[in-house]
């Protein structure tokens, strides 16, 4: 068998497409989960303990069981509670709530690392809540999430090649469809193989520098 | 749901633990044999071991499983799927388990190591006694976190035709039309066992500590 990357080269257009499909979900995905994530964290620590209990069970279960399992459910079991989704929607669905639970978690640590003083300083102050949450917590907790924030986004572009088994037209299924339609399967799954590998490098690389910054401009300021 | 079909998942599960647990001890030993190449410090061991730990760290496990599911064949080696599904996860976790280990092996102190030499320990010794005990026992919560994250992952290699859970709910689902009890059956056996993972590595935490005491 010889190694022949010249049949993925002819199809690079339909890897493009593939590969925009993958990062416009896995961006999406993240975003929406950081912000869902976010509401979801603010929800458990100031909405009391009923909220906080069905709210942590909910991130437990969806922490606690495999991302396909939870995007099996949705796309076979969603039709039967009139749930019809197209396999895009439902994979950028499945992948901002999986997201969502693993955010809440970064950012309750996050919550849970600013110091209590300064809430307490706040409030004297009469900050209202929203005040102190914008102002003083979010803030202040920035730098400690970033690095699992950014960790978390990497493993979740991951986890969006298991979209594939439900035929969302993103990276994995479009090479892997190419290399079974030409016989170069091998040479197809390789080349995603080093695709995924450039974009998790990469991500890692942005996050470092963005860490860097950040780290820089509180210190300026103290 | 019938029971009966709740015990075909149950009688899966047993394969989802089976592949899992293989894996995640075959992925403890490379991760050790990782560990010690980046400890050597000659770049002719540290850097394959990088190589070895971003590339598996870097890739979706879906895509290593293929990858390594068409690649074995092609260089001659033909072995059952299981086998291929089992390196697959071996190599994937040895690579997060080697780097969970990282930080566990920086922080043993330089003292201990100093006192192991002047003691006329060999270099190998000093890792088999002194730094990989330490850094296993620092990094134990790491290690349970990844055991239930392979349990997790095991649900990919249904792609590759290995029958555990997730491959049993998928069949069931499409053969008795009734995906949301069976995969949601599916699920809370998951659930149950990761759960359980997470309690009997904080007991295992608990007497480490009072090990060390």
């Amino acid at each position: 068998m010889m190694f022949d990357p010249q049949v993925i080269i002819e199809k690079l257009p339909e890897i493009g497409s593939g590969l925009f499909v993958t990062l416009w979900l896995w961006i999406a995905g993240v975003l929406g989960g950081v912000i869902a994530g976010f509401i979801v964290a603010t929800a458990r620590r100031f909405g009391g303990k009923i909220v906080n209990v069905v709210l942590g069970a909910i991130v437990e279960v969806l922490r606690g069981t495999p991302f396909l399992i939870q995007i099996f459910l949705l796309y076979y079991g969603g039709p039967f509670v009139g749930l019809m989704l197209d396999p895009i929607p439902c994979g950028l669905i499945g992948l901002t709530v999986y997201s969502a639970a693993y955010y809440s978690e970064v950012f309750r640590a996050g919550y849970a690392s600013v110091p209590v003083g300064h809430v307490e300083a706040a409030a004297c102050l009469g900050m209202t809540r929203f005040q102190t949450i914008s102002r003083i917590q979010v803030p202040e907790m920035a730098l400690i999430v970033l690095p699992p924030a950014i960790n978390l986004a990497v493993i979740l572009l991951k986890e969006s090649a298991v979209l594939s088994i439900i035929t969302v037209p993103e990276l994995t299924a479009t090479v892997s469809a190419i290399g079974s339609q030409q016989y170069a399967f091998l040479e197809a799954i390789f080349i995603l193989a080093i695709v995924y590998w450039i974009i998790v490098e990469l991500t890692d690389r942005l996050g470092r520098m963005a860490e860097n910054r950040l780290s820089r401009l509180r210190f300026s300021k103290a | 749901m019938t029971p009966k079909l709740f015990t075909l998942l149950l009688e899966a599960a047993l394969s989802t633990l089976g592949i899992s647990l293989i894996s995640i001890a075959i992925g403890f030993v490379i991760a050790m044999l990782l560990s010690a190449a980046m400890l050597t410090g000659k770049s002719i061991y540290v850097l394959p071991a990088r190589l070895f730990i971003s590339f598996f760290r870097g890739v979706p496990l879906l895509v290593q499983l293929l990858l390594i599911y068409t690649l074995l064949p092609v260089i001659g080696i033909n072995v059952p799927g299981i086998v291929a599904a089992i390196v697959g996860l071996s190599l994937c976790t040895a690579a997060y388990q080697a780097e969970n280990l990282r930080g566990g092996f920086a922080s043993v102190p330089p003292g201990l190591i100093e006192a192991a030499d002047v003691a006329g320990f060999t270099g190998a010794q000093t890792f088999i006694r002194i730094r990989a005990p330490i850094a296993l026992r620092l990094t134990f919560p790491a290690l349970v976190n990844e055991a239930i994250m392979i349990l997790k992952s095991s649900s990919l290699v249904s792609v590759v035709g290995i029958i555990e859970i997730t491959k049993m709910a998928q069949d069931l689902a499409s053969s008795t039309y009734q995906p949301i009890p069976i995969f949601a059956s599916a699920a809370l056996i998951y659930f149950i066992i990761n759960s359980a993972i997470a309690l009997l590595g904080r007991y295992a935490e608990r007497s480490l500590k009072g090990a060390s005491a």
